[in-house]
This record gives C-alpha cells, structure tokens and sequence, in this order.
C-alpha cells in the first residue's frame, strides 16, 4: 500500500545552552572551557525550533502523530534550554546530562548527540529529521552538524534559508534553498536527513503565557550516558580528540585616533590609510 | 619527510590566494600534497607545482552533484592513500563541513578557525568571536585543520618546479546525501569573496538604503562589501555580505565601518581585523571603542570625499 501523502514527522530539535553573547565570555580553569553563568538558549537554536515547528504544524501539528522533540546536551542547567523549548513549542524535551561529558569537543559531543538520537528513536519510532542552528554561538566550530551527520549516516542539508517537506511519489522529502557567495542553490534531500537552518529561515515565535503554562505539563525525559550506552571514556576531556593547551584573552585594542568631521575628514580618512600602506 | 595534504575544492586560475597561504602553510610544516574536489588540467597542474605541490590527488570521476558527503569521502580516501601528517582546507563553511566528516572518517581530531600552524602541529585559533586566543592540539588521528584566510603571507610562484604526480582516487560510496536540484548564479561583482578579502568596507544602518558610497569606496581600494545584520534585514543588501556573530567572521587587514553602530555581534564579527576605520555619527557608538582611527561624521560626506581624494592622488 502506497505511504500517506501527509504521514507525520518525527524531528528532533538540538537546542543548545549557551553563554548569552550580549556578556563578555570567558575560559576557566585547566581545561580553558567556558564560564556558563548568564547562560541562555542559543539565539541560533530557535530557528530550528521554528523551522521544526512550522514542517511538523503544515502535516497537522501534534494531534496529527507528528513529534517535535527538544534535545539539549549539557550540565543541570542546561535543562533550561529545553524548558524554553517547551514554552516556545517543543511537544517534548531530553536533556542528556552526565558530569563524564564535561569538556567534550566536537566529536565526542557528536558520539554523544547520536547515541542520544538513536535513543529517541527506540523510544518513539524512526527520526525523519534532525534540525539545528547554522552554528552554536559558543564553540562556533560548526563541526558538530556535519559529524553527526556522518555518524548517523544522514543526509546533510546546512545552511537552510528555506525549507519545506514535499511528498515525492509518497515519500516525504526535504527540499531546501542556500544561499551561497555567489549563487543561490536549491537541494533536496530523502529523509531521514539532518537540516541546519540560517537565520534567514524564519522569524521565531515568542513563548506566550499559554505556552509558559502548558510547558509546565510536558514531559522532559533525562538521560544520562548509561542509559544510551556511550563509554563515558569516550567524551568529556579525556575522550577528546582535540585539547586546548593555552588560551589568553586577546589584548584589548587601544582607542587609536578620534577625530570629528570638519569638512576634511574624508581627506584625512585618505592620509591615514596612505600613511599606513593600506592604499 | 612527511607530507601535509591541502584540500582544494573548486581549484581556479590564477589560484586563489587562500589557495596560495594553504599551500605555502603546508610547506612550513612538511611537503605540500593536493587533494583537488575537481579534476585539474595541466595549466592547473602547472600552477599547483609552482607554488610547492608534489602530488595531486584527483577524483576518478565528477562529485559536484551531491554536497559535501562526497569531498569528505573523497578527502578521507585521499588521506589513507597518503597517510599525511596533517590535512589542511580553508574556513569556509563547506570546508569546515568536509573538514568535520573527514574527521570522522578518519578517527581524527578537527580544528577550525586555525589563524597559525606551528611546525610542531600545535594550532593558534581565534575563539569566542575573536575576544580570547587559544593554542590547541590534536591529541587522536592526523590533525584536520580549517585555516583563516589572510593568515599566511603567500610564498611567491617557483615557475620552474617540477610537474605534480598525478593520483587518481576511485570514486567511494559517499552514503545517503541530498543534491542539488538546482543553481542560480547571482550578479558577478568582480569583487573579492568577502571572507578572503583583505579590505572591506561595511556598511550599516546609517546608510539609510542607500549603498553607493560603500560600493564605491570598496571598488576603489579593491575590496569587498560587508553589512550589518540591521542593513541585510532591511533588504539593502543580500544577506551573504552580514559581517558579525551570525554571519561571517573576516579578518581583513582593513575594515571600514561606514554607519554601524558596532553593536557586539557586530564587534564579534570583525575585531580582529588589523586596521579598523569607523565613520558614525553618533560620537557614542561602541564602534570607536575598537577604531584605530575613527571619525565622528555623516558618511554621505565623508565617504564620497575619500573616494575623491583616492582618485585625485590616483590621477
């Protein structure tokens, strides 16, 4: 029998707890890893969401079967990210959190994240989609889509400016514009894929105070590394591949020269850069 | 002595200067070995060989249909034929991608954001938008490491270097990868990529629409054209000239802030530039906190006087 032209979606969301960029940031102690206090839910994140939100609503939203899970890795506070995923929308969260995942770089939080999706994929059926943010706002390796990608086996559509869900002959498929330097290129994708989106993809809704208050009923599932069967030996710092030796905020520039324009600034702008060997 | 495999994706001629600095890096830390996406033709070859490549490894067969799923194949594949001791690509975000999955692949640690590589391998990296330095090292696999553009002064051509080795890799199942169904060229500006360039002038919302005067003064000293978020959301310009935290991150050896406010995503975006030139009205804006030489002003006066003054001397 032929699949339903509109079967639902079940997408996972990674959300992420980040220091709030609007504060200076800072690395501490021997790990050179980052001060979280004044942390939020990454700006970058809720485009994801949106974008989740908007394919799993256009197929019937969640009375439909469709499932939007909200999937933040990190500390005890990090639950805070998947809180406010709930509020803005999320149908569900999981906060994966073990102390041996402190430290982790890019591929042991990928090892991490892929387990963590394959676990919520035997507790709610196949994941059709992952959707992230173009990067996080902390790291900003943008490693992490990409690695997960490849340890999952999914296909890859980064950089998203717009997405939607099409049905080809009855299976759903991803399509996708990116915009590039110098072209703009759509793509398309069989699902399960994963998608990072811009934040070009979307305008993301504001949590309401119906949403703050039906937050509060939806389940939010922890797991820690035992209960997705990651060694803990390979995360955290001692299962990273890469170590931060030394790190030194970068020197602060000095105020160079001020100058208000009294006609001539234009003139003097052209004497700076010349005296400078810049033209 | 060992090798350092350099990833070119679209290689072109003349070759690019990011192209140049991977190259010339990968000779300060051994000899230098292509990995090119695309197959090169002997005008290619020529140039790879003049600027230090020993060997070319070429794909059997034409990849560009599928994203990046294929170059991390082909790269890794590339990689275990030649065991070197480092793999380097650019920092764009394609190359970060192909990069990420190579390191998988390959069971090896990744670095991005790469301003330095020392001979020893240890990797200095701008991190937090540009506020802290960091020293790294890969501590499993052969180090993959993403390299800033204007990181590396590039050696000058050797015309009389001998003719590459040619590899051919064969084609490897890439696993499931979404395609491309379709590409739009968009107006060819003849100006620098804006990550690459090495002068940018920016524009943001005191441009109040109108970007000529930015335009005009880019062209002029060769550079690129960036934008705040402010100006892109306004639709004054398209959305890939956004300079700043969800944007690009440059470090040009000029910025020219023309009418942004410098707000910190701005900042995280461009401080480290070497020069930076701010024009604002507003005597306040954060801006000229960083400025190495700021002028408080209307920019409708003072960037078309510079763009004269640049013509005059240039006459």
């Amino acid at each position: 029998m032929q699949e339903s032209a509109t079967r639902p979606l079940n997408i996972v969301v990674l959300v992420k707890h980040v220091p709030d960029a609007q504060f200076d940031r800072h690395l501490t102690g021997p790990g050179h890893t980052l001060d979280r206090a004044e942390s939020i839910l990454s700006e970058l994140d809720e485009y994801a969401l949106e974008a989740a939100l908007q394919l799993a609503e256009a197929r019937g939203g969640e009375s439909a079967g469709n499932r939007v899970t909200a999937l933040a890795m990190g500390p005890a506070a990090a639950v805070n990210a998947v809180k406010k995923s709930l509020q803005i929308g999320a149908y569900a969260g999981v906060h994966l959190a073990d102390d041996a995942l402190a430290g982790s770089d890019a591929a042991g939080t990928s090892l991490a994240l892929a387990a963590a999706v394959r676990a919520v994929a035997e507790s709610n059926g196949p994941v059709d989609l992952v959707i992230t943010g173009m990067a996080s706002t902390d790291g900003e390796t943008s490693l992490v889509p990409a690695q997960l990608a490849e340890r999952l086996q999914l296909a890859q559509v980064t950089f998203a400016s717009e997405l939607e869900v099409a049905d080809v002959d009855g299976a759903p498929v991803v399509k996708a514009r990116r915009d590039g330097d110098s072209f703009t290129e759509t793509v398309e994708a069989p699902l399960p894929a994963l998608v990072s989106v811009t934040d070009q993809a979307n305008s993301p809704r504001y949590p309401n105070f119906k949403g703050i208050m039906a937050a509060k009923k939806k389940p939010v599932t922890v797991l820690t590394l035992a209960d997705i069967g990651v060694d803990p030996a390979q995360v955290g710092h001692d299962g990273a591949w890469t170590a931060v030796a030394a790190s030194a905020p970068r020197p602060p520039r000095s105020q160079g020269t001020i100058i208000t324009d009294d006609g001539t600034a234009g003139v003097q702008l052209v004497e700076y850069l010349a005296a400078q060997k810049l033209i | 002595m060992a090798s350092v495999l350099v990833f070119l994706d679209v290689p072109a001629l003349p070759l690019p200067r990011a192209a140049r600095e991977l190259l010339t890096l990968a000779g300060t830390v051994g000899e230098p070995v292509v990995a090119a996406a695309h197959r090169a033709d002997q005008a290619m070859l020529d140039a790879l060989a003049s600027h230090g490549a020993v060997k070319v490894y070429e794909p059997a067969g034409e990849l560009d249909t599928v994203l990046v799923a294929a170059k991390a194949a082909f790269l890794a594949d590339a990689a275990k034929t030649e065991q070197p001791a480092a793999i380097l690509l650019g920092n764009s975000f394609e190359d970060r991608e192909i990069a990420a999955r190579t390191g998988i692949k390959l069971g090896s640690g990744v670095i991005t954001d790469a301003v330095a590589v020392a001979p020893d391998l240890a990797v200095t990296k701008s991190v937090l938008a540009g506020s802290y330095t960091s020293t790294c090292r890969v501590r499993t696999g052969t180090p993959v490491i993403t390299v800033k553009a204007n990181s590396v002064e590039p050696a000058p051509a050797d015309p009389a270097a001998a003719a590459p080795q040619r590899v051919e890799v064969p084609l490897s199942d890439a696993g499931p990868a979404a395609r491309v169904t379709g590409r739009s060229g968009k107006r060819v500006s003849g100006r620098p990529e804006l990550a690459e360039a090495r002068v940018i002038v920016a524009g943001g919302r005191g441009m109040d629409g109108n970007f000529g005067p930015v335009e005009d003064l880019a062209d002029l000293l060769g550079g690129a054209v960036g934008a705040s978020r402010a100006a892109t959301d306004a639709g004054w310009i398209e959305h890939s000239a956004q300079v700043g935290q969800t944007g690009k991150t440059v470090s040009p050896q000029l910025y020219i802030s023309a009418g942004i406010s410098g707000a910190i995503q701005q900042k995280a975006g461009m401080q480290t530039a070497k020069v930076i030139v701010a024009v604002n009205k507003d005597a306040d804006a954060p801006v000229f906190e960083i400025a190495d030489f700021g002028i408080v002003g209307d920019v409708f006066s003072v960037l078309p006087q510079a763009a004269d003054e640049i013509r005059k001397r240039r006459a």
